[in-house]
Parts: C-alpha cells; sequence; structure tokens
C-alpha cells in the first residue's frame, strides 16, 4: 500500500477512455462497478466535450456479486451494440472488476457480434493512464489496421494525440499545416478524430508522425514493423526543435519545399533587450517524460534560462530523461509523489517552476512563478483561443506562457529604481494590481519564525526591506543560511551583503 | 400542531407506482462523501483503501480543495498487497502509523473501504478494532464502506454516520439530536431557532470535533436533515432513539413543516412557534417569490443523484411554481421520503434507480425546460438545447433552512435566466 493524495495519472481504464473518446464509431464496454462513471466528467467538463464519452459502463453492484456478473457484462454489451450501432468495441474491466475475474474478452467474442471486438489488458495495480492509452491504441491499430498499396503522393498519419491531451487539439491542426506546406497529406489522424475505418487504411501511409510518444509508441513501432513506415522521432515543440522535425520530415518524405517561418516570433522576442533579464533564471521542470523533455531544451537553448532541476511522473520515461538530465549535469527526479516533487523544489529554490497543476500549486505555496508545461491540467488549460506547443506558433506561445508569470525586465528595474515611491511600494502590490490592490500581507517566508539563534540588527532589518519583495524572502534565507553557518548569532548590515556576495552568481 | 402545515394535496405521490429500473448508473460512488465530511469534521482523517481509481476519483471531485493539505487520502493496493491478504494488514498499520505521525491534530481516523477492498474482503472492521486500541485514547478509529458496489454518492455520509452510532455515548435525558452534515452557517442558523423555541438540549451529528457531548438513549428523539440517512436511522433507532418524521428543511414551507414536528413533541406552544418562525418566514417566502419568477410554470426532470431529488421537487413545484415530469432517487425510503412525497402533487414519474440510457431517452421525450443531473450528463444535455442544474452544487452549497431558501430557488433559476440573456436581442440581431 501507498499513501497518496494526489496522483499524476489516473488508472489504465481511464487511459482507455481517453482513446476511444478521441476516436468516433468506437464504443467502449466497460466492466466496472457503480461509481466509475466519475470518468465521464474529465471529458465533459475539463475538456467541455458536448456529448457524452463513448463509454457503457457495467455497473455491477455488491448484490450482483454472487451470481451473474459476466451475464450483466454481456447485456451491456449487447445493448451498446444495438443503441451505438458502433464500427467497432472495445473492451476491458476496471480495477474492481480485473478482481473478480470475469473475462470481459473472451466473453464478448462469444457473443458473435458482426463488428470487430477489440480485448483490453490494462494492469490496474501496476500500470497507470498514459499506459492505458498507448496499450488501447495498440491494440486497436493491431486489430484493425490492413496492410494496403501507398497512396500515389507522399503521405502520412499523425499518431498519438488523444482526448484529454495537453494542447492535442490545436497541436494536431498547428502539425497538420506545417506538413502541407511541406507538400505532404496527412493519411489519417489517430486516436483523435479517426473511426476504425480509419485506422483500416493506416497502412497507406508513407510514414508516421508520434506527436506523443507517451500515448503512441507502441502503435508507432508496430506499424514501422509491420507496414514499413519509419516513424518520427522528434516532438516539435519549440524553434530548435521544430526545424529538426522538419529535417526529419524530409527525410522521410523527400520534400525540398520551403517553409515560410514568419510567424516565428519567439525567436526575436528571446534576443530582444527587454529578454535580458531572463538570463540564468533557475528553472525546475516536471510532466510527462515527452514535454519535460522538450521544454528543458527550450529553456536552456532558447530562453537562456539555467535548468536547475528536471524529473518526470511517467516512469515508462525514466531512462530518456536520466539521459537528458545528464546532459544539462543534474540528477534526474522519477517520481509521482507529489509531495517528493515539492521537497526538491524547496531544496532547489528555483526562480521558476514549470510543470503540471501540481507544480502550479507547488508554486503558489512556495511563492514561486509557475507556467503549465504538461498534463495533468485543469479546465484552465483547455483554452478557447487557438494556443499549441508545437510548431512555430506554438514557440511563440509557449514564450508568452512562460514569462507571463516572471516580472517583466522594465518592471523589475522600475521596482528596484523607485522601491520608495508610493506606487511601487510593497504595500501597493505588483503593478498590475493598479492602486487599488489590498495591501500584500507578508508573504510567507517572511512570516516564517526566524531562526532561534539569529537575530537581525534593526539597520540589517531595515536594508532588507529595501530589497524588492519578490526576492526578499529568499534573501532573508540565504542570509540566515550563511550566519548560521558560521555560528554567527546577529545578522549586521555587513552581514547581509557578506550573504550576498557569497552566493551571487 | 398538524395545523401548522399546509393540507396535503387531494393527492400525493405517496402511493404513486415506482418505476424501477436497473441497469448502467451514472452516479458517483459513496467515497464522494468524504469531500464535505472533512470539512465538517475537523479532527477527522478519512483514509480510503481502495485503488489509484479511488485516489482519482476523490481528485476529480474535490478539485483544488486538494492541494490545502486536506484530511483524507487514499492507501492505494499494490499488486503485492493482493497476493497475500495478512500482508495487507501491516501494510495497513504501517501507513496508519506514518500518517498519524504526520498529522497529530488528527483525533479521529476512518478507514474507509472501497470496491477493491470489499472484493478482496479485507477485514477493515478488525483493523479498526486493532489500531483503535493501539492509538487510544488520543485517536479513535472507525470503519465503513464508501464503495460504488454498496453506496451512491451521499449515502456515503450515511454509512459514516452509522458507523459513529454505536460508539456514541449512552443517557437516559431526553434530548434532541439533529442528524445530517450541514454547513456551518446553516447549522447555527438552526441551532438558534430551536433555541428561541425553547427546545434542548439539541446535539448535532456528525459533530464538528470528537469532543463535543452527542450523546444517544431511550429518551432521544432524533431529525434528520438529509434524507440519505436511512442506515443512520435504522442505527438510532437500535440504540432506542425515537425519529420524528417530517418533511425536509428546504424552502420556507419545509423548514416550517421541519420545526413544526419538532415543536410539537417539545410542547412549544402555537404563539411562540410563530413569534419565533414568523419573521424568518416572511423573508424566505419573499426571496423565493424574487428568485423563483423565471421558474414559474415551467417543467423540471431529475436524475437521480443525491435523494435530495424528492424533496426538492416537492420546494420547486410547491413553493416555485414547477411542474415536475420525472423524479429519480438512487433509493426511496418510505419512512424518510413519506412524508415530501406526501405533500408532492401527484403527476410525475417517480423512479428508483436507474438505466442511464432508457431514462436519457424519457427525457429527451419530453424536452423538460430544467433537467437536474450529474456533471457527466450536463454539458452533453446543453449541447442538446436542454437547460441543465448540476446536482452536487446541491450537496455543497447552503441550501436549507429559511435563510437560504431564496438561494436555493435562485440556483434552479439562474440556468433558465442564463439561456435567457444568452439567446437575447445580441443574438436575435446577429443572426
Amino acid at each position: 500500500m501507498k499513501l497518496t493524495v494526489w496522483t499524476y495519472e489516473g488508472p489504465p481504464h481511464v487511459g482507455a477512455m481517453r482513446v476511444a473518446t478521441g476516436m468516433k464509431g468506437l464504443h467502449y464496454v466497460l466492466h466496472a462497478p457503480q461509481g466509475d462513471t466519475y470518468a465521464d466528467l474529465l471529458f465533459t467538463m475539463i475538456e467541455r466535450r458536448d456529448h457524452r464519452p463513448p463509454v457503457t459502463y457495467t455497473t455491477f453492484q455488491a448484490r450482483d456479486l454472487g451470481s451473474d456478473t459476466a451475464g450483466l457484462f454481456k447485456r451491456a454489451c449487447q445493448d451498446a451494440y444495438d443503441r451505438f450501432q458502433p464500427e467497432a468495441i472495445i473492451v476491458g474491466a476496471s480495477c474492481t472488476a480485473e478482481l473478480i475475474q470475469d473475462d470481459p474478452g473472451g466473453l464478448a467474442e462469444t457473443m458473435g457480434l458482426p463488428i470487430p471486438v477489440i480485448p483490453l489488458e490494462l494492469p490496474s495495480y501496476q500500470r497507470k493512464e498514459n499506459f492505458g492509452a498507448d496499450e488501447t491504441f495498440f491494440q486497436i491499430v493491431r486489430h484493425l489496421a490492413k496492410p494496403a498499396e501507398k497512396t500515389a503522393r507522399v503521405s502520412c498519419n499523425i499518431i498519438g494525440p488523444t482526448a484529454l491531451g495537453f494542447r492535442h487539439r490545436d497541436d494536431v491542426q498547428e502539425i497538420t499545416n506545417l506538413l502541407y506546406e511541406l507538400g505532404i497529406e496527412v493519411n489519417v489522424t489517430a486516436p483523435m478524430g479517426a473511426t476504425p475505418g480509419d485506422i483500416a487504411r493506416m497502412g497507406q501511409a508513407h510514414f508516421n508522425v508520434l506527436l506523443y510518444p507517451e500515448t503512441g509508441e507502441q502503435a508507432a513501432r508496430y506499424c514501422e514493423k509491420t507496414f514499413g513506415q519509419p516513424y518520427t522521432k522528434v516532438v516539435p515543440i519549440g524553434a530548435g526543435a521544430t526545424w529538426d522535425f522538419i529535417e526529419e520530415v524530409r527525410r522521410h518524405s523527400g520534400s525540398a519545399a520551403q517553409i515560410d517561418s514568419d510567424c516565428l516570433r519567439q525567436s526575436w522576442w528571446s534576443r530582444s533587450v527587454d529578454s535580458t533579464y531572463l538570463t540564468g533564471k533557475r528553472v525546475f521542470i516536471f510532466g510527462d517524460g515527452t514535454h519535460v523533455k522538450t521544454a528543458a531544451r527550450i529553456a536552456r537553448d532558447e530562453m537562456g534560462f539555467e535548468v536547475a532541476g528536471i524529473g518526470c511522473y511517467n516512469r515508462e520515461y525514466a531512462r530518456d530523461v536520466r539521459t537528458l538530465a545528464k546532459d544539462y549535469g543534474l540528477e534526474a527526479l522519477i517520481s509521482d509523489d507529489y509531495l517528493a516533487v515539492e521537497r526538491a523544489i524547496e531544496a532547489l529554490q528555483p526562480e521558476m517552476i514549470l510543470g503540471t497543476q501540481m507544480e502550479r500549486h507547488i508554486g503558489k505555496r512556495l511563492g514561486i512563478p509557475c507556467a503549465v508545461i504538461s498534463a495533468p491540467v485543469h479546465v484552465q488549460d483547455f483554452p478557447a483561443r487557438y494556443s499549441p506547443q508545437m510548431g512555430f506558433e506554438g514557440a511563440n506561445v509557449i514564450f508568452d506562457t512562460w514569462i507571463h508569470p516572471l516580472v517583466m525586465g522594465l518592471e523589475e528595474h522600475l521596482l528596484h529604481m523607485f522601491r520608495e515611491d508610493f506606487e511601487f511600494n510593497d504595500a501597493a502590490g505588483p503593478s498590475h494590481h493598479g492602486g487599488h490592490a489590498t495591501p500584500q500581507t507578508a508573504p510567507a517566508p517572511e512570516a516564517a519564525p526566524q531562526d532561534d539563534n539569529v537575530i537581525w540588527l534593526s539597520e540589517a532589518e531595515k536594508e532588507l526591506k529595501k530589497i524588492p519583495f519578490f526576492v526578499r524572502g529568499k534573501a532573508r534565507r540565504n542570509t540566515e543560511f550563511y550566519a548560521t553557518e558560521r555560528g554567527l548569532h546577529e545578522i549586521s548590515l555587513d552581514t547581509l551583503y557578506e550573504a550576498k556576495a557569497h552566493f551571487a552568481r | 400542531m398538524t395545523d401548522r402545515m399546509t393540507p396535503p394535496p387531494a393527492l400525493g405521490c405517496r402511493s404513486a407506482p415506482v418505476l424501477k429500473q436497473r441497469g448502467q448508473r451514472e452516479v458517483f460512488c459513496g467515497l464522494t462523501g468524504i469531500i464535505w465530511l472533512h470539512r465538517k469534521m475537523q479532527d477527522a482523517f478519512f483514509l480510503v483503501v481502495g485503488s489509484r481509481t479511488c485516489a482519482h476519483l476523490l481528485q476529480s471531485a474535490a478539485g483544488v480543495m486538494i492541494f490545502a493539505e486536506p484530511r483524507f487520502g487514499t492507501a492505494i493496493l499494490e499488486e503485492s498487497d493482493l497476493a497475500g491478504l495478512n500482508d495487507a494488514h501491516a501494510e495497513l498499520d504501517r501507513e496508519v502509523e506514518t500518517l498519524l505521525a504526520r498529522r497529530p491534530d488528527i483525533r479521529q481516523l476512518f478507514l474507509v473501504g472501497s470496491c477493491p477492498s470489499e472484493v478482496i474482503k479485507l477485514d477493515l472492521s478488525r483493523a479498526a478494532e486493532r489500531l483503535t486500541q493501539l492509538y487510544a485514547p488520543k485517536v479513535r478509529v472507525l470503519e465503513y464502506s464508501g464503495s460504488g458496489i454498496e453506496t451512491t454518492f451521499t449515502q456515503g455520509e450515511d454509512a459514516c454516520l452509522a458507523s459513529m452510532v454505536p460508539v456514541l455515548p449512552a443517557t437516559q435525558e431526553r434530548n434532541l439530536v439533529v442528524v445530517g452534515a450541514l454547513p456551518d452557517v446553516v447549522e447555527d442558523q438552526m441551532l438558534s431557532l430551536l433555541a428561541d423555541l425553547g427546545v434542548g438540549p439539541v446535539q448535532v451529528l456528525p459533530a464538528r470535533t470528537i469532543d463535543a457531548d452527542v450523546a444517544v438513549g431511550p429518551n432521544t428523539v432524533f431529525a434528520l436533515t438529509q434524507p440519505f440517512l436511512s442506515d443512520t436511522h435504522a442505527a438510532l433507532i437500535r440504540r432506542g432513539a425515537r425519529h420524528l418524521a417530517a418533511p425536509f428543511p428546504l424552502g420556507e414551507e419545509g423548514t416550517t413543516a421541519w420545526l413544526a414536528a419538532i415543536a410539537s413533541e417539545f410542547g412549544v406552544t402555537q404563539d411562540t412557534f410563530d413569534t419565533v418562525t414568523e419573521a424568518p418566514r416572511r423573508r424566505a417566502r419573499q426571496a423565493v417569490a424574487q428568485a423563483a419568477e423565471a421558474l414559474d410554470g415551467k417543467s423540471v426532470f431529475f436524475f437521480p443523484d443525491s435523494q435530495l431529488e424528492i424533496p426538492l421537487a416537492r420546494f420547486l413545484t410547491r413553493e416555485c411554481g414547477m411542474r415536475a415530469v420525472e423524479v429519480g432517487s438512487p433509493y426511496i425510503h418510505d419512512e424518510i421520503h413519506g412524508p415530501d412525497l406526501d405533500l408532492l402533487p401527484a403527476g410525475p414519474q417517480i423512479s428508483e434507480g436507474q438505466d442511464v440510457d432508457l431514462q436519457l431517452d424519457r427525457c429527451r421525450a419530453a424536452r423538460p425546460d430544467l433537467t437536474v443531473c450529474g456533471l457527466g450528463l450536463a454539458n452533453p444535455l446543453e449541447a442538446e438545447g436542454l437547460s441543465t442544474k448540476w446536482a452536487i452544487e446541491l450537496v455543497f452549497t447552503p441550501v436549507h433552512f429559511y435563510e437560504q431558501a431564496g438561494d436555493l430557488a435562485s440556483l434552479f433559476a439562474r440556468p433558465l435566466r442564463r439561456k435567457r440573456i444568452l439567446n437575447g436581442p445580441a443574438l436575435e440581431a446577429a443572426q
């Protein structure tokens, strides 16, 4: 047993639901107890879908357990077929049904439904949501995709986007446009938007574009082996990665079409002088393997940050992330325990966090700015506006998203210059809150009781107050740490500046 | 004192035929009760023994609350726990030890059973006994099931309270126990109304802390503020307490009838009753009248969710002028829901249980003006052009007693008002 409050990933059958809900004409019959329908609201609320997920639950109850849960499953399966007339059905068990050991696959097979029935084996007590999505999509492809003549024009499949994917909707559009510019047609995008009929003709494509390894890698490998379709290894998040992706696509397709990158503003924005203050900002990066790997490259090579910590929660990509961390001279944090992540962040004291919804809250608690780069995300990260992460527009979106939580360079400068000014003093709060902002209560680090052994002399205390509020907590901590380490019991003005010099980078 | 209550309609719904269906149920399991129960019981921790699905459910239902160092968590069963049961008890002991060391403020620990723990027959009641002995007197460990195979949504609160009843101190005193977790503000209003009526001593279950002196015995009478408390009802009767049957305190009429049942039991005079209730009744009627303008003459359809459906339908039909098409409830207990069914005007289909696809067919055919349903159905039905009110809000929001009557009506009126605004002249002009 393991005590958990927050989970980064749901159980594997939720991954299967993400595939089923992303597709059309496919139905999922899930052997599950009453209550597991809670997962429907992830789709209808967080993603704001306007239809119910295509999932039928057997909804067994305690009184059914002694008798015929297998019969219940068959009835649910038949009802689902009669009512929804899907092109194909996937069947599986949730964690509780796994324990009662009905075999949904075997049961469904004996029913003789006139459509393909695909059984899923999702080990709920070992694996998680991303595995469930990857495995489900792989099984669907394995059962339905047929060898086929390649299309006359160069075409590819886009693999990996699902329901409830972080920015999948807009990434698909951005990459489809990019491929179009390269003269490449998209044969099938799957699972998102595909029907079982579409899956059947995936073999026609010349190669595959794997957008999200977490949810599509098994299928991509299978297609490579079975249909001789190579797949792209670069995930086009960030300007550099996008250019590499274009190169890779050119290799697979022979396309020599010129790419118009006028819309890529991120590179200039990042070189412009107002971005100079970003240099060496220490960032901590956490999320799923793919988004973390791409974010690390953007952070270091395109934004000029210093990557202070790196990690992922899906252990399927632990090896990749460990290797990457080594390149950055770091030890990777592979954990799905958010308390471990919180401890790591606390110890590193980064100036910014790039993470998931949980890191956003950790950041809020510790007073560290944070931008969301990866699932799990909440409803506000399924925006109405176009906001891809991939391609050139994605690079623009990322630049804006990452720097908004930071105090802008000019603003930072002004705060230094006019810190005694009535509008820029601490009590006025951040400038964008206007003059009527309620005075801020002291931030948590300041309110923390001082170390019993260290006393701030009034002169040092006064000087500390002159330091802008958003770095003051850190200055206080560093100074106290410096003093404690040296066995000092009082912090004078000198101690403050000694410490500042000591920690200067 | 029955003359205080509006006479029941010529034909209520108590003997109406109930449509009972089995099939797919689109409902929460009892674990969700933890979300509001842990706010109410300030010294309690709820430890679910279950799977990743259970943890995921709690986090989906708790929304952002999960980050405020909540007093609940899940001990997730792993593969090794399924292999041998003895091991599972040692594992549980270890997790509880870690937990109580980290949270020394915890005085009551609830081990909450889930579908997986019930199916593998993990004996949580023995674990609770063992742990109680181990951590006595500081921490009391109790056990109940919030599993989906046994409980639906609010029944989780019922199972929790029922687990507390056997360990409540015994008393010979004549006292009133009011049962059901209410928001603090509502609870305070209720206590003050009862105090003004001269009723006492009054205790509340669940109390805010373990130290509150809730006691039960043969002279105890109890009233329910929530309709989903049938097991707790039975457990209290086993301890010798007597139930005061009444409609639930929703709306002006419901609150008055609920108070009247208690007043009658405690021999409160008509004069005192009128003096105490006159002003808040007037306020409630006025607030409901204002808020319910949009509801008058509209039809309403209830999907089953919380067992609050029947009293809510009674409030909406009698005080807001709505017409009920179907009133679905996950479970109906005659002793508990009867007084509200008596008042509910005949007409609507009363249904118990659910086959969600068939019920959706009925709902689509009826095209009600307002559909009360869960979040899994709300947006899909909106997309089909139906107005919905999502039901979960009714469990979290203060809706009971006089001062909240207007708020309760506006919860239902808001979706209709919103639809009118969004389909207003601007849209017509654009088209």
